[in-house]
C-alpha cells in the first residue's frame, strides 16, 4: 500500500468517527482543523487505524502524533 | 437484525458509533433514564458506547458522568449535585486497578485477610451510600490479574493476587445477593468470556488511562445494557421453537420416529439433547416453551414421546403448533393465546428462509441468526434475552399458571353464561396497600405490563418503598386471585396520588392473565372504599395511547366514569363518587388486609 492509498483510508476513518463525510484530510491536518477532535477520539481514531491496517501501535509511537502526515507515516512504517 | 444484536463486531461499533446513534435516535419512543457513571478509569468511550447499547433497547439515558477516578469521594461526600441529578441507575466502574489492599509475597496469612476484609468494608460502603440515592445501583466484582507472582499457585497461595480475588469476588457475591435494588455486573466472567489476553490492553491504560481494553468496551456496555434492560422488564418472556434440525435432528415425517438424532448415542443427537436440556432449565426461570413447526401434529408429539432420551416433553410446552399454516400466523396466534406481545418472543429456526419470513412479517419478534445446533445455546445465552435481576416466586411458577389459563379458556366455551362462567371459577382474593413484603414483585409488575396499563408509568423499587412510607398523599393497592385452578399470585397494583378531595389515579396495571375476571371491578371497589374512608370525593384517570394499551381505551367509560378529554393519544377522566355507590364486583370473595 502506498502513501496516498494510506491517506485515503485514513480519510475514510476519520469521515466515520466524525460521522462527516466533508472531512478532506492533509498532511498538515491537526485536531485544531476538526472541530470535535479530542482526547477521546483520538483514542477511537488510533484504535480503528490499528484495526483497519491490522497494526498495533507502541506506546512511544503514538505519544506525540503532531498531524495526520505523521500518522500516515507511521501507518507507512509499521506495514512495512 | 440490528448491528448492536449479538453477535455484534465491536470495532464496528466503535468506528461508527456517531451514524449508528443518528439512526437509533431516529426510530420509536423511548423511556427516559438518568445513569450516572462514577469513574474509577476512564469511561468516556464506555458511556458513548452504553448510549447505543440502551438506545437499542428503547432506553434514551441521559449520563452524569462522574470525574476521572473519584468514584469514592464522589459518592461519599456529594456536594449536592449528584443528589441533584436524581439518578435512576448508578453504575460503579471499578476494576481491579482501584484495589487499595493487594497482598504481597512478604505478607503472613493474617496480614492478608485484614488486607481482605479491609478492601471488601471499602466495596461495601460504597455500594451503600450509593444505594442511600435512591438509584439503581450497578456494581463490578473484580477481574483475574494481568500476571501472576506465583504461576499456576497463584490460584492456592493467600498472598496469590488470584486467590485474593476469588475471595474477594465470592464476599462481594455473597453480600450482593443479601441486597435489593444492587446488580452485579460480572466483568470476571466478561472478562474470561473474552480471554485476559484481550481484556487487558497496557496501552490503553498507560496512555488513556482505560482499565480495559478499549476493543472490549461494546462487550462490557452490552453487559451493562442488558442489566439495565432487565432490571425495567424488558426481557423476553417466552421461546417458539421449530422441531426438525431445530430440537431434533432430520425430518421426523421422513425419517419416522426412530430415524431422528436424539438422545447421546451420536454426536448429532448429543448437540439436540444438550439443546432441549437446556430449554428444560429456562422453564424453571418461567420461560414459556412453544412449538411451531410445519408438520402434522400427532407425527410431531412422537418427537418427545416415543423417544425417552428426549429432555423436553409435549408437557413442557404452552402452545403446539404443528401445521401447516404460514410460521408467521401460528407465532402471532401464539401471542395471542398466551396473551403476551409478539416483541416478548424469541424465534429459534434452523431454516434461514423461515427466519427472514417471520423478520418480515412479525418485524417485533426477535429472529436471533442460528447456524448450527451448537450454536444454539450460545445464541440464545450470549444474546441476554432472558438476563435475570430478580426472581420471585411468580417467575417460578409462570408456565404452571399459562397452562391453567388454557384449561380456563376450555372451560369458558362450555358456558354459555359469562358470569356463570365466573362463578363456576370459585375466585378469591386479596387486596390491601403496598407493603414491604410485596415490593419486589410490585415493581416487578409495574415495570413488565404494558396493555392493561393506563398511563404506562415506571417505578423503581426505590419509588414504590416511598410511597409504602407516604399512606397521607397515596392510596395504593396490590391484589391477588386465586381461582379452582390455581393461585395467579399478585397480579394487579394501583396508585392515586390524593390532592384535597380529589385522588388522581397515577398509575393501574394488572396482568393480562386475569383480564376479564371482574377483578379489575373488585379492585375499583376497593379503591372507592378507600377514598370514602379519606374524604375523597371526586377520582380522575387518564389512558396514555401505547402501541400496546389500546385494549383498555374504553374502560373507564365502562364503570361509569365521565370523559373530560378525549384525543387520540389521550384521554381523561372524572367520576363524581356517588354516596350510594354500588359495589360492582359480585364474583370474586375479596379480602381486605
Amino acid at each position: 500500500m502506498n502513501r496516498t492509498e494510506i491517506m485515503a483510508k485514513l480519510n475514510e476513518i476519520f469521515c466515520d468517527v466524525f460521522d462527516d463525510e466533508d472531512i478532506v484530510l492533509s498532511d498538515d491536518t491537526t485536531a485544531d482543523d476538526i472541530e470535535d477532535w479530542d482526547s477521546l477520539e483520538q483514542i477511537n481514531l488510533l484504535v480503528a487505524i490499528e484495526k483497519q491496517f491490522n497494526i498495533k501501535f507502541q506506546l512511544a509511537d503514538v505519544a506525540d502524533l503532531e498531524n495526520v502526515g505523521a500518522m500516515a507515516d507511521l501507518v507507512e512504517k509499521l506495514i512495512g | 437484525m440490528s448491528v448492536l444484536d449479538y453477535p455484534f463486531d465491536s470495532a464496528y461499533i466503535l468506528q461508527k458509533k456517531k451514524s449508528i446513534k443518528k439512526e437509533l435516535l431516529a426510530k420509536d419512543k423511548f423511556i427516559e433514564k438518568k445513569v450516572a457513571i462514577m469513574s474509577g478509569s476512564t469511561i468516556g468511550e464506555i458511556k458513548n458506547i452504553l448510549e447505543l447499547f440502551l438506545l437499542n433497547y428503547g432506553i434514551k439515558p441521559e449520563f452524569r458522568v462522574g470525574g476521572y477516578n473519584r468514584y469514592f469521594e464522589e459518592l461519599m461526600f456529594d456536594d449536592g449535585s449528584l443528589k441533584e441529578f436524581g439518578p435512576d441507575f448508578i453504575y460503579i466502574h471499578t476494576s481491579n486497578k482501584n484495589l487499595e489492599n493487594l497482598p504481597v509475597p512478604q505478607d503472613s496469612a493474617d496480614e492478608v485477610n485484614a488486607k481482605l476484609e479491609k478492601e471488601f468494608a471499602k466495596y461495601k460502603t460504597v455500594v451503600e451510600k450509593a444505594l442511600s440515592y435512591g438509584a439503581v445501583v450497578i456494581v463490578n466484582n473484580y477481574e483475574m490479574p494481568f500476571y501472576r507472582m506465583y504461576g499456576n499457585k497463584d490460584a492456592v497461595a493467600v498472598q496469590g493476587v488470584v486467590n485474593y480475588t476469588i475471595k474477594l469476588n465470592m464476599m462481594i457475591a455473597d453480600y450482593i445477593a443479601t441486597k435489593d435494588n444492587v446488580y452485579l455486573n460480572d466483568i470476571n466472567y466478561l472478562s474470561s468470556l473474552v480471554g485476559l489476553d484481550n481484556w487487558h490492553n497496557l496501552e490503553n491504560w498507560y496512555l488513556y488511562k482505560y482499565a480495559l481494553s478499549v476493543d472490549q468496551i461494546p462487550q462490557l456496555a452490552f453487559s451493562l445494557a442488558k442489566i439495565v434492560k432487565s432490571a425495567l422488564g424488558k426481557n423476553k418472556k417466552s421461546v417458539v421453537l421449530d422441531l426438525d434440525n431445530t430440537l431434533w435432528g432430520g425430518i421426523i415425517g421422513d425419517d419416522g420416529v426412530e430415524g431422528i438424532a436424539i438422545g447421546n448415542e451420536q454426536p448429532a443427537g448429543m448437540s439436540y439433547t444438550e439443546f432441549q436440556s437446556y430449554l428444560k432449565k429456562l422453564t424453571g426461570l418461567g420461560i414459556m416453551l412453544n412449538v411451531c413447526s410445519k408438520n402434522e401434529e400427532a407425527i410431531a408429539k412422537q418427537g418427545f414421546t416415543d423417544r425417552k432420551e428426549a429432555p423436553l416433553s409435549v408437557d413442557d410446552f404452552i402452545c403446539f403448533k404443528a401445521n401447516w399454516e404460514p410460521k408467521s400466523i401460528n407465532i402471532a396466534n401464539i401471542a395471542k393465546e398466551i396473551n403476551i406481545g409478539e416483541d416478548s418472543l424469541v424465534f429459534i429456526d434452523d431454516n434461514p428462509a423461515e427466519r427472514e419470513i417471520v423478520r418480515q412479517s412479525l418485524p417485533t419478534v426477535t429472529v436471533p441468526e442460528v447456524k448450527s445446533p451448537e450454536d444454539y445455546i450460545k445464541a440464545i445465552d450470549r444474546a441476554g434475552f432472558f438476563e435475570i435481576t430478580s426472581f420471585t416466586k411468580d417467575d417460578a411458577k409462570r408456565n404452571e399458571m399459562y397452562k391453567q389459563n388454557a384449561q380456563r379458556a376450555a372451560a369458558e366455551s362450555s358456558f354459555t353464561d359469562y358470569t356463570d362462567y365466573l362463578l363456576s371459577l370459585n375466585m378469591t382474593g386479596e387486596i390491601g396497600a403496598f407493603s414491604t413484603a410485596h415490593c419486589e414483585r410490585i415493581t416487578q409488575l409495574i415495570n413488565k405490563t404494558n396493555q392493561f396499563n393506563f398511563t404506562t408509568r415506571r417505578y423503581a423499587q426505590s419509588e414504590v418503598e416511598a410511597i409504602i412510607e407516604d399512606k397521607q398523599n397515596y392510596i395504593s393497592a396490590y391484589a391477588k386471585l386465586v381461582d379452582k385452578f390455581g393461585d395467579n399470585g399478585i397480579t394487579a397494583c394501583f396508585i392515586a396520588s390524593v390532592e384535597g378531595t380529589n385522588a388522581n389515579i397515577d398509575l393501574w396495571v394488572m396482568s393480562c392473565r386475569v383480564f376479564k375476571r371482574h377483578f379489575e371491578y373488585a379492585m375499583l371497589d376497593y379503591v372507592v372504599g378507600k377514598c370514602k374512608e379519606m374524604g375523597v370525593k371526586t377520582i380522575t384517570a387518564s389512558w396514555l395511547r401505547t402501541a400496546k394499551n389500546v385494549i383498555i381505551k374504553d374502560f373507564y367509560e365502562s364503570v361509569g366514569f365521565e370523559v373530560t378529554l378525549d384525543t387520540e393519544d389521550e384521554k381523561r377522566y372524572i367520576l363524581n363518587i356517588p354516596e350510594d355507590y354500588e359495589v360492582k364486583n359480585k364474583v370474586i370473595d375479596m379480602e381486605i388486609v
